[in-house]
């Protein structure tokens, strides 16, 4: 079994870890460094609940390996701190079990810095690589555009 | 009121937005090992050989087990071995556990088992399993231990048999004048609960089994391990903290067994077992299927007078809970309709699929389907108004269900008033039908559904509030925070009835067996229901104490305080009383003399007057109130190929009384957007080999963003009297017409009478005769 002792930039700190080859950034984001907001779904990139950012793009991280994310920026839920999205999932109910939360949150933060412009028609370009079950998204529909609106 | 119907923020919401919500998979220790399971790839077939000598000594195995030597377990008839031994039933079905250090070596090892298998025949429908004379899948169904409810008949696939015996049929055809019928089918499905199941296990060395795990129903685990293994129900101690979605896949004890076992087989270190997605929608328990046969009479008015129902219910392999939710069929049978005469025969019938667990709406979305489909068959052959047949037959107070139970104005909402809505909102006057281009239709479709929920008769919940020294308090309540808020709204409960801050309320949301007072399982709407009424209990026993404490410092009678705003007071003279913070950890004079003590309240609640149904005729009290909705899906259609999109969809319901507004209308929309999924496009495609050839999401899609109608839900306010603040279950309903009034508008807009789901444009098209006429 190979293993690597690679640097990755989590959050804006500098963590050092030991990885097999085959171990995703997903896997070692939970297992190796705590955080435990992005979410296995599916492991296999269908659900978007382990979306993170990744040098300002969404990324699912159970679709890059660990050893891929070396030398680039990448931010998790964890990483967010009173952002308006954050803020606009609580008011507009955006959410109920909470599981899909943080991959609906970074994938909309990363559209926001992104696109800070998006239609209707972008948004749903972007939010349909996430799935929640629980809201029927009308909420996460109007948490979204209370923030781009604002911008 | 001034809580009650606000959409109070959800306590834990500022956890879940910033990735510091933790379910049962974020637990994790250095020492945790891991399970993995080896599972069925068929879905019938001998076990011949299992061969693990290699697997075992690969690195990092701590044990293999199989499932030979344990006892059968199963919710209402022992039927169901934890690991398959002897042959396997369906696919996905575990056979063999891995336990090892990493979740990788667990993996490794478990590919590493060879099984050999020799195939056997399959049952692969309902209908198929109850031809006479067809293959078994429980040859020895006669020997299982039975719980008093389930009637199993050996020598054939019926798990249960559930009669329903109301009036006299017989007469009931000569009153009709008009009569339809029709069959309707539907394959199992899946719940896609974004949080695959996972629990977690560890025997400690003084015997106590500490469980941690997504489930609805911790204390039923702790029941059934208890049972099963033989371990004192005392020493389980069983741990849920927030569940990331259940739709009552979740309510079922599966993955916990195994955990115990693994557990067991290293000297009781922690071991997780955490499903993929495959395994999920695989080998733990799915969504049910149904075969269903309805027939109509119905005088020259289109009165209702007769109906004869059979549900076939695709239990799968194993009884488990789909026997359950065969009587819950058979005591809702005909919809929310009056209907005299009634002869049903539900029955829980085994197949090689995997087996199923409750599913949001606990089998009456899908039989909804059946009758409204019929209802729509029946109007078309009377050229009576569908919304208008179902109008005026609505259920009333003063009717009979078909179990007998005589209504009334507390125990069933308004259905005409939610069908007046209804026909509002949908616009039904506008038309069923109405052209948009050459190509393109817009068409409506409705339904109407009712429920209650048949859970056991004697299911308690209890409530313990405990004060903090700053006059706060904690609320402590069994229900599981799956998503619906509940904890939230007992928060908004309580401080409605102490009239004070819902922020000083502080929400206990992990739940554990040891410490929670029992809510029996987190299903059937009945949270608010029930945690609500243990809740008040405990609220007036908290009140009661403050005022003893408070007397002798105010010297004034219990009678004449008043508690409000976190204080205890004179009710003619407010100035005078005492805040919480100086007298719920008891009351300290000037002097130093104390009296009182820290302020506990209790509260517990037992479902009343709730019968078991008589065998023969089904008679009997199933549960305490019937909520009830209309429902209506507006699709533009293409009339070229059959493709469709969801334009609108309404929910009409009789909620007694709003809660929190924002969290009502989201536990309605979250449930539209499931049935409209389960409706419209989710269903396993099994081969003939009973294998589910679709266990991903990628080739099985739940709705997503965008692809979802607008939604438009109101209420109808009509109190259950004996419930808190009025209020009706809701967690459900939402669901529950979505199929029938997609599968009414399809068939309106296709022109053709659409039976099965899910109703996706090759249905329509093969039930158009499609493929008599491709020329491809």
């Amino acid at each position: 079994m190979k293993t690597h002792t690679i640097v990755l930039n989590v959050n804006r700190e500098i963590h050092m870890v030991t990885v097999r080859s085959a171990d995703t950034l997903l896997y070692v984001l939970r297992s190796k460094l705590g955080l435990t907001g992005a979410k296995p779904g599916c492991l296999n990139g269908d659900c978007g609940a382990c979306t993170v950012n990744v040098d300002g793009w969404p990324m699912k991280s159970c679709l890059m390996l660990a050893v891929e994310a070396v030398g680039k920026k990448i931010t998790t839920i964890e990483g967010l701190k009173d952002t308006p999205i954050q803020q606009a999932f609580v008011e507009n109910f955006a959410f109920q079990c909470g599981y899909c939360t943080p991959g609906f949150i970074m994938n909309c933060h990363s559209l926001i810095e992104q696109h800070p412009d998006a239609d209707d028609e972008k948004i749903r370009e972007w939010l349909e690589s996430n799935i929640c079950r629980c809201t029927g998204y009308e909420e996460i529909k109007n948490a979204i555009k209370s923030v781009l609106n604002k911008d | 009121m001034k809580v009650i119907g606000k959409s109070v923020i959800r306590k834990e919401a500022f956890d879940k937005v910033n990735g510091r919500a933790l379910y049962t998979n974020d637990y994790h220790s250095v020492s945790m090992l891991s399970a993995k399971l080896v599972i069925s790839p068929y879905g019938h077939a001998r076990i011949i050989s299992i061969e693990y000598k290699d697997a075992l000594n690969m690195p990092g195995v701590r044990a293999i087990l199989t499932g030979a030597h344990l006892p059968l377990t199963g919710e209402s008839l022992r039927d169901r071995p934890p690991l398959a031994y002897d042959k396997v039933r369906y696919h996905g079905e575990a056979i063999a556990m891995v336990v090892a250090d990493t979740p990788s070596q667990a993996k490794n090892a478990a590919d590493r088992i060879t099984i050999q298998y020799e195939l056997l025949p399959v049952v692969n429908s309902p209908t198929e399993a109850f031809q006479p004379g067809t293959i078994l899948v429980h040859p020895k169904l006669g020997d299982y231990v039975k719980e008093q409810d389930m009637n199993p008949v050996p020598g054939t696939n019926i798990a249960s048999h559930v009669k329903i015996r109301k009036g006299n049929i017989e007469e009931g055809w000569k009153e009709s004048e008009t009569t339809v019928e029709a069959s309707f089918s539907f394959a199992p499905s899946d719940h896609v609960a974004m949080e695959t199941r996972c629990s977690i296990a560890e025997i400690s060395p003084d015997g106590n089994v500490h469980i941690m795990t997504s489930s609805q129903a911790p204390f039923m685990v702790k029941q059934l391990i208890a049972a099963y293994f033989h371990e004192d129900l005392g020493k389980i101690i069983v741990t849920t903290p927030l569940v990331g979605g259940a739709y009552g896949g979740k309510a079922s004890v599966q993955l916990e067994l195994l955990a115990y076992l693994a557990s067991k087989a290293v000297g009781g270190k922690p071991v997780k077992i955490l499903n993929t997605r495959e395994e999920d929608i695989l080998t733990s328990p799915c969504h049910i299927g149904l075969d269903a046969k309805i027939k109509f009479g119905a005088d020259q008015n289109g009165m209702l007078k007769a109906a004869e129902i059979q549900y076939l219910w695709d239990g799968g392999a194993y009884s488990d809970k789909a026997a359950d939710m065969t009587r819950a069929a058979a005591a809702d049978c005909t919809g929310p309709y009056h209907i005299d005469n009634v002869w049903c025969d539900s029955y829980c019938m085994y197949t090689n699929h995997p087996y199923a667990a409750p599913f949001r709406g606990f089998s009456h979305s899908e039989l909804s389907f059946a009758i409204e489909r019929t209802l729509n068959l029946l109007a078309e052959k009377l050229k009576i108004d569908p919304l208008e047949l179902r109008r005026q037959n609505a259920i009333l107070p003063g009717n009979t269900t078909p179990t007998q139970v005589l209504l009334n104005k507390s125990s069933v909402g308004n259905l005409p008033k939610c069908i007046d809505r209804l026909k509002e909102l949908i616009q039904w006057e506008e038309g069923q039908v109405v052209e948009v281009s050459d190509r393109t239709i817009r068409a409506k479709g409705i339904s109407c559904s009712w429920k209650t929920s048949t859970i056991e008769a004697n299911a308690p919940s209890g409530v313990i509030l405990t004060f903090n020294r700053d006059g706060s308090i904690n609320l402590m309540s069994g229900v599981i925070e799956i998503g619906t808020g509940t904890k939230t709204v007992l928060a908004q409960i309580l401080a409605e009835r102490l009239k004070m801050d819902v922020d000083k309320i502080h929400v206990r949301m992990e739940v554990d067996t040891q410490t929670t007072p029992e809510h029996w399982k987190t299903v059937a709407s009945r949270g608010t229901f029930m945690a609500g009424k243990a809740l008040l209990e405990a609220a007036e026993d908290v009140i009661k104490q403050i005022k003893e404490v408070a007397s002798p410092v105010l010297r004034a009678e219990k009678n004449d305080l008043e508690v409000a705003n976190s204080r205890v007071f004179l009710k003619d003279n407010p100035s005078i009383g005492v805040d919480f913070k100086d007298i719920v950890y008891g009351y300290q004079f000037p002097n130093g003399n104390s009296i009182g003590g820290q302020i506990i309240g209790r509260g517990n609640y037992i479902l009343r007057r709730i019968s078991r149904m008589n065998p023969e005729t089904g008679e009997g009290r199933p549960g305490p109130e019937w909520t009830v909705g209309a429902y209506g899906v507006e699709v533009e259609f293409d009339k070229i190929d059959y493709t469709y999109r969801l334009l609108r969809a309404v929910s009409v319901i009789d909620i007694g009384t709003v809660l929190n507004e924002k969290a009502a209308k989201g536990q309605v929309m979250g449930a539209m957007s499931i049935g409209l999924a389960f409706a419209g496009r989710e269903t396993f495609y099994f081969d003939e080999f009973g294998r589910v050839l679709n266990p991903q999401l990628r080739t099985y899609r739940p709705l997503r963003y965008g692809e979802n109608p607008e939604y438009l839900v109101d209420f109808v306010l009509t109190p259950q009297l004996d419930a808190p603040y009025g209020a009706r279950g809701v967690g459900e309903h939402g669901l529950l017409g979505m199929p029938g009034a997609l599968g009414n508008a399809l068939s309106t807009a296709a022109g053709v009478s659409l039976h099965h789901l899910p109703l996706t444009p090759e249905l329509i098209w093969r039930t158009k005769g499609g493929e008599e006429n491709a020329f491809l």
